[in-house]
């Protein structure tokens, strides 16, 4: 049984003005997220991950369509049962919405006060996650005195307080430099992978999705376009729109004046070759030694991707014209080569 | 000169009897109003507690008193407190008036100085588990409150004025000062000196506000 279910979930906004037809946010989504699992739900601002990402907390409800957590169907709890399922979902948040007026360590502890907690615990477990986060230094800082990596990390913590089950993450490294984004997607990994939480996040940027979701879903005007294995995504994207956010971050094929600049650069027959951890390279390059051929390399880039190999290799193959047809016939069997002129 | 020397007695208890009426004014209008700009806070569209309805009347009481002048509304309202009991001139008419023209003013300032909290704040505490009236009356007014103190130190300006102005009805105070003993009598020293007490005032209370809003804006 999977932990998250979404089933049919649509949401539609009253027009904004009168007589015009209503927004529609998300149109019939359904979705399911294991246990453990890392979720990453990427699309353009309006594609609805925001709206989706809130259904799953009640802090939206659905028009139409079940939201299902752990079996129970949440769109049906009323406010007390709601802030029970609350306190078993943390939300973490692009512009980290701190309390000003509470101190690192007040933030922290403020949904363990919301929870009843008695004042020895709280004291006792906020330590404890600010130690995990690593601001055991800052706790009587505000939130204005920290850096943007910092306030996250006092976000994650608050988040994490009352020990949750899931993890909602709202853009959570958007508003952070590059640095300061690794650092808070290590410490979102450590959070899956040493605590166990499942972790839904939404983002914009494939980079985050490649360095920390086991899985990916793809939205667009408010539908799930595309979803399955980061692996599987980011190697062959089938919708249009998944494949401009792959190339975000894999640009290994070259494309229009890329293609036109290499062919104005060399000579010969320029081909790309696939490669994946089945694909034989070695042979391939053996292969056109063989037949007497030269070669270079002339684009492409090898990833590493959820502990996968995968890349393209552009080759500019010259010599003799039929010994470069038959060496390419030759190589093909190893792995697969694509000539760029016959590229769509 | 003189004249103003032998006054100075006078000029003293008018003083206190202002600050008296100001801060009587404030206790019941800040009390007022400031349930009334919550009550507009948390009705607006998309706020914790909307509802277009409640929110459309509030809207329009406050909107139809607001911007009555001072000095009509506390002549319009004499047949209303004499309509409760109350005299129609003197210091406690002075109380009432004001009570009721600065509650919608302070209101406005509180409404919108809660606004100043961001909905992401808001959203924060919603998905920590805290019910909307808890947001509403411990989060909400703690994370304003050094906008909010600045509003109220605003306000407190306005209220001496108004205290002055009361004047007019026997009041007491400053401005019932000024109009006997100086305008009246043709004095213009024994007016300004009012003046100069308003101003001493006015600044005091000034200071006041920015410190305290200072402290808990830790700025």
């Amino acid at each position: 049984m999977s932990f998250i279910r979404l089933t049919s979930a649509t949401k539609t906004y009253p027009p904004q003005t009168k007589g015009a037809a209503p927004v529609v946010a998300l149109d019939d989504v359904s979705l399911e997220i294991a246990a453990g699992e890392v979720c990453g739900v990427i699309g353009y601002s309006g594609a609805g991950k925001s709206t989706l990402l809130r259904l799953l907390n009640a802090l939206e409800t659905p028009t139409a369509g079940t939201v299902e957590i752990d079996g129970a169907d949440i769109t049906r709890f009323g406010e007390r049962q709601l802030r029970r399922l609350r306190a078993d979902i943390g939300m973490i948040f692009q512009q980290f919405n701190l309390f000003d007026s509470r101190t690192v360590a007040g933030n922290v502890a403020y949904p363990l006060e919301v929870a009843g907690r008695p004042r020895d615990e709280i004291r006792h477990r906020v330590a404890e996650l600010l130690d995990f986060v690593g601001l055991t230094a800052r706790a009587r800082a505000y939130p204005e005195q920290l850096s943007g990596g910092q306030k996250q990390r006092v976000g994650i913590a608050r988040a994490l307080a009352t020990n949750p089950r899931i993890l909602l993450a709202d853009e959570a490294t958007s508003a952070l430099d590059p640095d300061t984004t690794q650092e808070v997607l290590g410490l979102l990994r450590r959070i899956n992978r040493e605590l166990g939480v499942t972790i839904v996040l939404i983002t914009h940027e494939m980079e985050v999705i490649r360095s920390l979701a086991d899985r990916v879903v793809v939205m667009e005007h408010g539908r799930v376009i595309e979803t399955g294995p980061v692996f599987d995504i980011l190697s062959a994207p089938q919708h249009p729109a998944t494949a401009r956010f792959v190339a975000s971050v894999i640009d290994d094929v070259p494309r229009g004046d890329e293609l036109a600049a290499l062919r104005a650069r060399h000579d010969g027959r320029i081909v790309t070759l696939n490669v994946t951890e089945a694909a034989a390279q070695a042979d391939v390059f053996a292969a056109l030694s063989a037949h007497g051929v030269r070669f270079e390399v002339v684009h492409g880039g090898i990833n590493d991707i959820a502990g996968q190999v995968f890349g393209h290799l552009t080759l500019a193959v010259t010599g003799d014209e039929d010994a470069v047809a038959s060496a390419l016939v030759a190589a093909s069997v190893y792995a697969p080569l694509i000539e760029e002129d016959t590229r769509g | 000169m003189d004249r103003l020397i032998e006054l100075l007695p006078l000029l003293w208890d008018a003083a206190l009897e202002t600050l008296y009426v100001a801060t009587a004014a404030l206790l019941f209008g800040g009390a007022l109003g400031l349930v009334l700009g919550m009550a507009l806070y948390a009705t607006r569209a998309g706020s914790l507690f909307a509802n277009p309805v409640v929110f459309g009347i509030l809207n329009v009481i406050v909107n139809t008193f607001r911007p009555i002048p001072f000095i009509i509304l506390l002549l319009a309202i004499q047949p209303v407190a004499r309509g409760i009991g109350l005299p129609g001139i003197g210091v406690p008419f002075a109380i009432f008036a004001i009570t009721i023209a600065s509650l919608f003013a302070i209101s406005r300032i509180v409404e919108q100085n809660l606004l100043t909290v961001r909905p992401g704040v808001i959203e924060a505490a919603r998905a920590a588990g805290a019910s909307r009236s808890r947001i509403l009356f411990r989060l909400v007014p703690r994370e304003a409150l050094g906008p909010l103190i600045l509003g109220y130190t605003f306000v407190v300006v306005a209220l001496v004025d108004m205290t002055a102005i009361a004047g007019v009805v026997a009041a007491g105070g400053l401005g019932e000062f000024a109009i006997n003993y100086g305008s009246k009598q043709f004095n213009p020293w024994v007016t300004w000196s009012a003046v100069l007490v308003i101003v001493v005032i006015v600044q005091l209370v000034q200071f006041l506000g920015n410190g305290l809003a200072r402290r808990v804006l830790r700025r």
